[in-house]
Formats: structure tokens, C-alpha cells, sequence
């Protein structure tokens, strides 16, 4: 060898490949400006359409008349229910097994519904006709407060389901009552809580929220008449379900249609849903013939489109006097708003709920949600959390808090001693779950050493001596948090949407010269797949990632996969990406055995090409193989080199992690700040490190906000309040904590490459760290549990009725 | 989420400006930095016909100072404010306000002018030019008149200002070298208007109080100036007993709305709290 022939070492990391902190490629566009986001599109001849929204929570439409808007110069059209029912669109079925007005049918049931949507030829003259169309209300009694939905007397809030007592969940109890979803063994957990020595029970509500991605949701659709093809340019998290979903109602072929994800400005859970604006721009189109372009504003989004939890969890755990936990039962109600169109899988009408025994090891347990109807928006999304799972995380979490306060031993070590034990995996847990892989004890300990606990602790307890002394007006809380996520929805056999099973795809062709191009199911909403998706491609088959290209979110040439939500690009799609790598290297392996003349079992692969056993000398790169694959192939092979797979994953990934949260809050004014804000996370092997903290950063900014005010909030009549950034609160830079991140790696068993996924982690363990920090702080003043938002006023509030104000 | 129409007008002169106003009466609005206007707009919750920017009047811009008399020109803006070497010299509470305002890029549009004319309660600088017991210059067709700050507030976004009148420019009395000051604002985040706020500048001889002026933002439908707060204080040590009671005088004439922010008794509360603390700050620079 010369000194030119690059080391083994060099050459891997020429690769860029799996475990590299490579740059994210799509910042080069972002950073400067260049992205191709749907409101960028522009079409010959484009239209616009808005929507008339109803200024009531709950009225009868007793009249809609369009006549001045029509008569203002640049309106095309007006469009209402009755329009609609012409194509049988009048309604739309959701993701929940629900139907959904499109444009209000002779009622509205929530603030800002859609009621009219008006087309016309600019934006300006749209939102000028808007206020032109007159529309006749008559006030029916607001429901707001979930626990009065099903009361006797409760207002019906759907006409349309009078007499329907089979829901698509199973029975319905009332006429405000959704469906009621049990999981568990009934008697054998009040068994637990009889020969319990310790009970806890608590109501713990997590408010209703919003994802809020900083693009709106928007959609252009443009019907060819004379070619019968649609295409949808559209910022949609799963572009294939679009498709076929727009393909099922509009009765378009689906080869016919067309559907166009470009970049996407953050998801968050907000863009799985099909709304009302896609279903009545695409109505549009096939009526004009031309583009028709539709675009929320923020008010329009943060009040209608897909809000997220509004869980209210009744959490009782049975344990014994050494701390033990023998058994746990959890009622939910959840409010669902006037439709049930929560985005779960088809079968799961409360997501992964039943994740809620979390890290510890219930001998049993019981679960039984209940979904109700009021009048507010649909939605019920999994805001950057797989389904449902950080409500859960966070019911276990503060329950595991509360139970440790009541048998007065350190929260910290009460969750040790009930960790589900390396040993015991695979898991099997009470509420039907067999979680893959964990080493929990390791993480906590590291965690604890990491961020010195028992010091902290210490601390604090002289902190509360010098409170009460009146030496000090601030309180300290350490709030610990340990979750076990689920995610990677999912195997066919339990997951589906709308009967489409929740596997995903890849598709790799690797050119002539050896470079690539790579497309997957999966959408980034930038998560940044171009980076990560070529990392596992170059470590497989030997390819620097730098010579791959990703491509997602084209319907025409993306092979079909269910799009990117719930943390399941990486375990599904990462899985896909994985093993059409393996069929080009064993494809690879046969050509370079007929290239160096050996057998393909003398050859053996090394970083980026294979060798002949023994004699490393004798090799062939993958550049070399890809240039043999077009040009001479062996004989009896067919030319070329790529591959498509399809996974269907055989179970979740469930990642981990323990986080800590040191805070300070002054009792006067109830301003929290947190200190320190540790966060050890375990999503098994790690594609790109400085992705993860990316990852890790946003995630808990948005736990951060969402445990520490964000919140969508509502009056008594059903008005939604403070539906704008000036209220709804996104952090900025100086708000957000500094975030110390630390990491441990148990693989996924089952997995290609034993990625886990990450996500959504920092989401769903962040928020019940900042909440058990707020409820530890106050803890010594006699509280049990304090409802979040924990923001500044309501703090106030809790110090006052515990008496710290003096 | 889109203005309603409207015409726009961009004159060069003080005059042309308040002509163009008094011919178009209610139908016409100044616009300045427009981070009031311009939302309320967007929203339809104001629809003027005509917009009159006075961004292209250079004699509305600058800060001088004449004897005892600072004057501010109303279209200057927040950033500028906090880049004078005069005011943080003489009137370092300014500085210090406006560093409290939105974030940097609406300071480099939002200006001085806009601020304290359009009658949002929210708006910081409006309780702090009561509190520095400023005045406003209305230029009309018939000339100029000057208000004070503390009777120009009448409720939200109703002043003494006439629809065809223009405030042109701020005059601010210099205090005294040596006087303490401070701004407490307790807000959400980055951007928010105050859950409350108070504004205080006093003097100190030896240990007693010389003056003492105090104003509170946003915990009514205007500001603040809580003159008896002020007086309590002017005279005392500042011993805990008075501080209390000035306290209680600032707290007993807010009346807050319950929002986003908090339930009234809270914002009623925050405003005492940031009396105290302003107070606390403003008697250490004092003494320094």
C-alpha cells in the first residue's frame, strides 16, 4: 500500500455514515431562504379561496347569503354545504371513524367553524368578500366543561348521530358520548387496591394545547379537465394517505391524483388530518377547472385545526408500605370537541394510552377512556408525541410522584425500586404491551450522578428551612421524570389507517458512476431526512452520503408509505431505508464475486467495497460494482442496481430516558425559572448525534411551553381566547432553559440498524419533569398535585391558597 | 388575517400631513411605526380609509435638548431611544424602558410617537412619560398646543388627541443629576405587554426621599399616575411601613382587566410587587 491508499478509518469516515454529526444538507436552502414551501407555489391562473367562519360555539345556520360577495369585482364563487352535497362532500368521514362537516350543514358546533368558502381571484378580495357574506345564526346553549357533557340535560351537540348507540368504538352511552375504550383486568386490579397497605388517587388534567408549526396548514389543488388528473400540492405528514383518502371521495382514480409534499414547515402532528380547506379547494378545482389555492392564518390554525391532549386523567395507584406498586387504575376523559377526528390508528380510538404503567412494573392494571363531545375544535393530535403517549407519561409520572410524597420516600428512588429490570426483557406489561428493550437502572443512575441528585436535594431541604425562616421568598423544586415511550406505529397486525396497515417504504437506485437516489414513504417536516436517510444508506452499501440523494413527499415517485408522525420514521421507514440497502449489497456481493472470479462466499465486505477473504488486495468498491452493474453484468443477471422494500415492523420501539428539572420560583410574583434542565436519552442506536440534540432541543422547548403556559384556552360561551402568538406561548430564546443532554444506547432487538426513534421523547418525558419540579417545590407547603399550565399567575395562585403570602 | 382597503398617503411635511388629515376627519389615521395600527387592521378592528404615514417627514425625527427640556421628535424610534448618548445620560429610565419593549426588530420600527399617542394600555412609554411628568405637542391646522402626559389618557385608545391633530414631539423635563429610577415590568415572554408595570424615579437627600414619582402600566384602560403612592413616599426613609402603605395606594387604583395574564387580583398584586421593586432599585441607584 502507498501512502495515498486512504486507512480503513479514512475511508469510513469518508462515508459519513451512521454515527456521523454530519451538517444536515436541507439547511443550505433553509438557512438562505430557498425552501419550496406550498405558499411559494405559484400556477398560471390561480385562485384563492377562505373560509367564512362562524363567530358562535354553538348555533343553528338558518341562512347563508352570498348575493353582495358575489356582486364584488374578482369573486368567483361562493361555496356552502348545499354546494357541496352535489358531490356528497358536505361531510367528511375522519381518521377516528367519525364524519366531519366540511362546511357547516344547518348547524356549527364550535367557534370559527368553517361555515362558507368563498373563491376569488386574489387573497385580498377573498378576505374582502368574507366580510360580505351574510349568515344568520340563532344561539344554541354552549357545552365547554367535558365532565358536563353527559349530563342529562346536556345540549345535543350531534343531530346527526340521534338514535346511534353503536359508535365506531363500540357503545355509545349518551347522546354526547363517543365511544369507551378498557383495557386491563378489571377485578384482578380492585383485588390490587383491597390488599393494598398504600392508595393514591388524583384527577390530573393536561389542557388542551396546540402544535402550532410556524407554516400554517395549507393546500393548492389543480383539476386537469381534460385529462381527468388532480394534483395537490399540500403540506401533508403522510402524502400517500392523502392521496388515497382524496381518491376514495372524489371518486378520481388514484393513479389520477396527484399528491405534492414539498418542504414543510414543522408538523408537530398539526398536518396528518385532512381538513375542510383541502377537501373545498379540491371541490373547488373540479368545479373551476383552474388552481385553487388555500392558506390558513394563524388565528385560523391555532383556533380550528387539530388541537392536541385535553386529557383528564383520574390516576390511583395501589403499592405496598416498602413502596411496591401492585396495581393501577386510570379513568380518562377525553374531550374530543364537536367531531372525533383525533389522528390514531384505526383501532385505537385513545392512541397508546395504555402505555400508562410507564417504566415500572404493575403486576396489573385497568384503563377505561371515555370520549365526549363539546363545543370546541376537532383534533386530539399526537403533538410531537407518538398517540396519546405523553398524556400517559405524564398521568404515571406525576403519579408515581404523588405516591412517593404520600409514602414520604425520595420520588427518585421509588421509581428505581419498581423499574422494569433489564432481566425482564422482553416486557410483557398489564395493559398488553411487550416493550423491546430498556436498561433503566443504568440511565437513572447516570442521571443522577450526572446532574448530583442527592446534593440537589440537600439543597433544597435547606432552601424550605430558610423559606420558612423568611429568609427567602423563592422555592426550589427538583422534578424527576422517567418515560418509556412507544413508538414506530406500527405492525399491520393491530395498526392500520383507514384500513391501510402502518408499514413504510424504500426505494434506492444506485447510478452507473455510483451515486444515488433514494425515496422513501416518509415526509420530513424537518426532522431532516436528506441527512439521516443517506447516513444508513452510505453505512450499508458503502456510498458516501454526500453522493446520496432523498427525496420524499411525491406520490408519483415516492414508493407508498404512511408519512412521518408519532416518532415511526426511524423505526419503520429507517428499518425499509436498511433493508433495500442489504438487497443492493447482496446483489453488490454476486457482481464483485464475478468481477475478482470468486465465489461470492470468498468475498467478505469491508466499509465500502468487499475483498476476498485473505487477501485484502483483492477488492472491488462500490463505485466499481455500480459501473459492472450497467455495463457488464454477470451473466444471467439482470443489468442495474436498486431495490425497494417494504417493512412491516414485527413490533414498537420503545425508547427511554431520565430527565431532571431544577427550578426556582418566586412565590410573589410566581415566576419559575428553571435552573438546570438535565435530559438522558436512550432512542438505541444513534444515526446522527447532532440531529438527536437537535431533536432533543426542540422537544423540550415545546414541553417547556406547553407544562409552563401554552394553552388553548376557552370562555363559558365557548369563545376561544388568546388564538394568537401574542397569547399562545412559543418560547424565544430567552425563555428557553439551557438543555444539558446525555445519552445511554440499548438497541432495538428487532430493528435493522436498533434505532429506536427520538423525536418525540424530549416532549413526552420534558413535560411531566417541568410539573413534578413546579408540584415538588410546593410540595412542603402541604400541596398534592397543581393542575398545569403551571404559568406565572396560576403559581401565584397555588402559593397563595397555601398560605405563603402571609 | 388582511386590512381592509385603504388609501395610502406619504407626505413630506408636518402640514401636509395634518391637511390631508383634517380633510379626511375620522377617515384618516397617522400611521408611525404602525405595530398597533397595523395589527388592529389585519384583524378589520380598525378600518381606516386613509393611511397617512408620517415616515417620510424628516422634521418628526431626533432628540435635543434646550435648558431643562429634553425633546424627543415622535417618529423616533425605540432603537434609537436606547443608541442615545444624551438620554442615557440624563434620562437613563428610557433607555432602560425601552429595552423592555417587544424585541429588537420591532424597536427598530416602533417609535417613541406611536407609542405614547395611540391609547394602548399596554404600551410601556406612555406611564413612564407620566411619571417623568412629560408633555405631548399636538400639532393641528391651527398650530401647536401642549398636553401633559398625566391628562392625556382618557380610556383604551381614546386621548385627548384630535382626529386631525398630530402628536409631533415629546418634552421631558430633565430630573435632577443623581436621581434614581428604575422600570419593572413582569411579563409572560419576549414581546408580551405587562402583566404589570411600574415606573419610578426619586431623589434621595442624605437618607430621605427629595421627590418621588411613580406610574403604572397596564392594570387599567390607561396609565397610571399614582400620584399618592408618590407622595406617601416623598419625605420618608423608605422604612418598610411606608412602603407599604405607597404600595397599597399604587394597588388601589389599578383596575385590571383579567386576561391571558392573570385574574385582576393578581395583575392589581404585580402591580404592587413591581412598586416595591422599582422602588428598591431606583433608592439603590440613588444612593450611588
Amino acid at each position: 500500500m502507498n501512502d495515498m491508499t486512504p486507512t480503513r478509518e479514512q475511508r469510513e469516515a469518508a462515508l459519513e455514515g451512521m454515527g456521523c454529526k454530519r451538517k444536515r444538507v436541507e439547511d443550505i436552502r433553509f438557512t438562505q431562504g430557498k425552501g419550496n414551501y406550498v405558499d411559494d407555489v405559484k400556477l398560471p391562473g390561480m385562485l384563492f379561496g377562505d373560509f367564512v367562519r362562524s363567530p358562535y360555539a354553538h348555533a343553528k345556520v338558518t341562512k347563508i347569503d352570498a348575493t353582495e360577495a358575489l356582486k364584488l369585482p374578482g369573486v368567483i364563487a361562493v361555496l356552502t354545504a348545499e354546494d357541496l352535497k352535489g358531490v356528497n362532500l358536505a361531510w367528511m368521514p375522519t381518521l377516528a371513524g367519525d364524519v366531519q362537516m366540511v362546511l357547516a350543514d344547518g348547524k356549527v358546533l364550535y367557534q370559527n367553524q368553517e361555515v362558507a368558502f368563498v373563491v376569488a381571484e386574489d387573497r385580498y378580495i377573498a378576505d374582502d368578500a368574507i366580510q360580505l357574506v351574510e349568515v344568520e345564526y340563532e344561539e344554541l346553549p354552549v357545552l365547554v366543561d367535558p365532565f358536563k357533557s353527559m349530563d342529562a340535560d346536556a345540549p345535543v351537540l350531534r343531530p346527526d348521530l340521534e338514535g346511534k348507540t353503536e359508535g365506531a368504538h363500540g357503545p355509545r352511552k349518551h347522546h354526547n358520548h363517543i365511544f369507551t375504550w378498557e383495557v386491563g383486568d378489571k377485578d384482578e386490579t380492585a383485588r390490587a387496591f383491597k390488599d393494598a397497605d398504600v392508595t393514591i388517587k388524583e384527577m390530573i388534567s393536561y389542557h388542551r394545547t396546540h402544535p402550532s408549526p410556524l407554516e400554517t396548514c395549507q393546500c393548492i389543488a389543480s383539476m386537469d379537465k381534460i385529462t381527468g388528473e388532480l394534483t395537490v400540492w399540500g403540506t401533508f405528514q403522510a402524502p400517500h394517505v392523502i392521496r388515497t383518502v382524496a381518491s376514495l371521495l372524489s371518486t378520481i382514480p388514484e393513479h389520477k391524483i396527484h399528491v405534492i409534499a414539498p418542504d414543510i414547515g414543522g408538523g408537530f402532528g398539526n398536518k396528518v388530518g385532512a381538513y375542510p380547506g383541502y377537501i373545498c379547494a379540491i371541490v373547488a378545482s373540479i368545479v373551476t377547472g383552474v388552481p385553487i389555492k388555500w392558506v390558513e392564518d394563524r388565528m385560523e390554525n391555532l383556533s380550528t385545526t387539530s388541537f392536541a391532549r385535553d386529557y383528564h386523567m383520574t390516576a390511583e395507584i395501589a403499592a405496598k408500605n416498602d413502596g411496591t406498586v401492585t396495581g393501577l387504575k386510570v379513568h380518562v376523559l377525553a374531550d374530543h370537541g364537536g367531531f372525533d377526528a383525533c389522528a390514531d390508528p384505526s383501532k385505537w380510538p385513545a392512541g397508546f394510552f395504555n402505555i400508562v404503567t410507564g417504566s415500572y412494573d404493575f403486576p396489573t392494571a385497568h384503563l377505561e377512556v371515555d370520549g365526549v363531545y363539546t363545543n370546541k375544535a376537532p383534533g386530539g393530535v399526537a403533538y410531537r408525541c407518538s398517540f396519546r403517549v405523553t398524556e400517559a407519561a405524564y398521568c404515571i409520572e406525576r403519579g408515581m410522584d404523588i405516591l412517593a410524597q404520600k409514602l414520604g420516600m425520595d420520588p427518585a428512588d421509588l421509581r428505581i425500586k419498581n423499574f422494569v429490570k433489564p432481566e425482564q426483557f422482553p416486557y410483557q406489561s398489564a395493559l398488553g404491551w411487550e416493550y423491546d428493550s430498556g436498561d433503566y437502572h443504568t440511565a437513572m443512575h447516570k442521571a443522577m450522578d450526572t446532574i448530583g441528585y442527592r446534593e440537589l436535594r440537600a439543597e433544597q431541604k435547606a432552601k424550605q428551612e430558610a423559606f420558612r425562616r423568611g429568609e427567602t421568598r423563592e422555592i426550589m423544586g427538583i422534578g424527576v421524570s422517567f418515560f418509556t415511550e412507544i413508538v414506530g406505529a406500527g405492525p399491520s397486525k393491530n395498526c392500520d389507517i383507514l384500513g391501510v396497515a402502518m408499514f413504510d417504504s424504500a426505494e434506492i437506485r444506485v447510478h452507473p458512476t455510483g451515486s444515488v437516489i433514494s425515496r422513501m414513504g416518509t415526509k420530513s417536516q424537518g426532522q431532516g431526512h436528506e441527512t439521516t436517510w443517506a447516513q444508513i444508506i452510505a453505512t450499508e452499501i458503502g456510498i458516501p452520503a454526500a453522493d446520496i440523494m432523498v427525496e420524499e413527499g411525491n406520490t408519483d415517485t415516492a414508493p407508498y408509505g404512511l408519512g412521518t408522525y408519532g416518532s415511526r420514521s426511524t423505526p419503520v421507514a429507517g428499518a425499509a431505508i436498511a433493508l433495500a440497502s442489504r438487497k443492493i449489497r447482496n446483489k453488490a456481493q454476486m457482481i464483485a464475486a464475478h468481477m475478482l472470479e470468486v465465489s461470492e462466499y470468498d468475498l467478505e465486505w469491508d466499509v465500502d467495497g468487499f475483498q476476498v477473504k485473505g487477501n485484502p488486495q483483492a477488492r472491488k468498491s462500490m463505485k466499481e460494482i455500480a459501473w459492472a452493474a450497467y455495463h457488464a453484468p454477470p451473466p444471467g443477471m439482470e443489468p442495474g442496481l436498486e431495490a425497494v422494500s417494504y417493512y412491516d415492523p414485527p413490533n414498537m420501539t420503545f425508547p427511554f430516558g431520565a430527565y431532571f428539572c431544577v427550578m426556582d420560583i418566586d412565590v410573589d410574583t410566581g415566576v419559575a425559572k428553571t435552573r438546570r434542565f438535565y435530559a438522558l436519552d436512550d432512542c438505541g442506536t444513534r444515526i446522527n448525534p447532532m440531529i438527536i440534540e437537535g431533536q432533543v432541543h426542540g422537544g423540550l422547548t415545546e414541553a417547556f411551553a406547553i407544562a409552563m403556559g401554552q394553552e388553548i384556552r376557552y370562555d363559558e360561551i365557548g369563545n376561544v381566547l388568546g388564538a394568537s402568538f401574542m397569547d399562545f406561548f412559543i418560547p424565544t430564546a430567552v425563555e428557553t432553559p439551557h438543555w444539558e443532554t446525555d445519552h445511554t444506547v440499548t438497541p432495538s432487538p428487532h430493528h435493522p440498524i436498533g434505532a429506536k426513534g427520538v423525536g418525540e421523547s424530549p416532549n413526552v418525558g420534558g413535560v411531566p419533569a417541568f410539573s413534578n419540579a413546579v408540584n415538588d417545590a410546593f410540595q412542603f407547603l402541604g400541596s398534592t398535585h397543581i393542575q398545569m399550565p403551571h404559568d406565572a399567575w396560576r403559581l401565584w395562585q397555588a402559593a397563595k391558597d397555601l398560605g405563603a403570602h402571609g | 388575517m388582511i386590512p381592509g382597503v385603504f388609501t395610502y398617503h406619504r407626505p413630506s411635511s408636518v402640514a401636509e400631513a395634518v391637511a390631508i388629515l383634517a380633510n379626511h376627519g375620522d377617515e384618516a389615521r397617522p400611521l408611525s411605526g404602525g405595530h398597533s395600527l397595523i395589527p388592529m387592521m389585519k384583524l378589520r378592528m380598525a378600518a381606516p380609509e386613509h393611511l397617512v404615514d408620517l415616515g417620510g417627514i424628516a422634521a418628526l425625527k431626533g432628540i435635543s435638548e434646550d435648558g431643562d427640556t429634553i425633546t424627543i421628535g415622535a417618529m423616533t424610534t425605540q432603537h434609537e431611544l436606547i443608541g442615545s448618548d444624551l438620554l442615557s445620560a440624563k434620562l437613563p429610565i428610557i433607555r432602560e424602558t425601552a429595552l423592555m419593549i417587544a424585541d429588537p426588530q420591532i424597536r427598530y420600527v416602533g417609535t417613541l410617537g406611536g407609542n405614547v399617542a395611540n391609547g394602548d394600555p399596554g404600551n410601556d412609554m406612555p406611564a413612564l412619560m407620566q411619571c417623568l411628568d412629560a408633555s405631548y405637542v399636538l400639532t393641528g391646522p391651527d398650530g401647536d398646543r401642549q398636553v401633559a402626559a398625566r391628562a392625556f389618557y382618557e380610556a383604551a385608545y381614546f386621548t385627548a388627541l384630535a382626529p386631525e391633530e398630530i402628536l409631533t414631539s415629546i418634552r421631558i423635563p430633565v430630573p435632577a443629576a443623581g436621581h434614581g429610577y428604575a422600570y419593572e415590568k413582569l411579563k409572560r415572554k419576549v414581546g408580551d405587554y405587562a402583566t404589570a408595570a411600574a415606573a419610578i424615579v426619586l431623589t434621595m437627600n442624605g437618607g430621605t426621599v427629595g421627590m418621588c414619582s411613580v406610574a403604572l402600566t397596564n392594570v387599567a384602560d390607561t396609565p397610571l399616575f399614582a400620584s399618592e403612592a408618590g407622595d406617601i413616599l416623598t419625605g420618608s426613609t423608605l422604612d418598610a411601613a411606608t412602603v407599604k402603605r405607597a404600595v397599597a395606594a399604587a394597588e388601589a387604583i389599578t383596575q385590571p382587566a383579567s386576561d391571558g395574564r392573570g385574574p385582576a387580583e393578581y395583575r392589581t398584586k404585580m402591580a404592587g410587587v413591581m412598586v416595591e421593586r422599582a422602588l428598591a432599585r431606583a433608592a439603590e441607584r440613588a444612593r450611588s
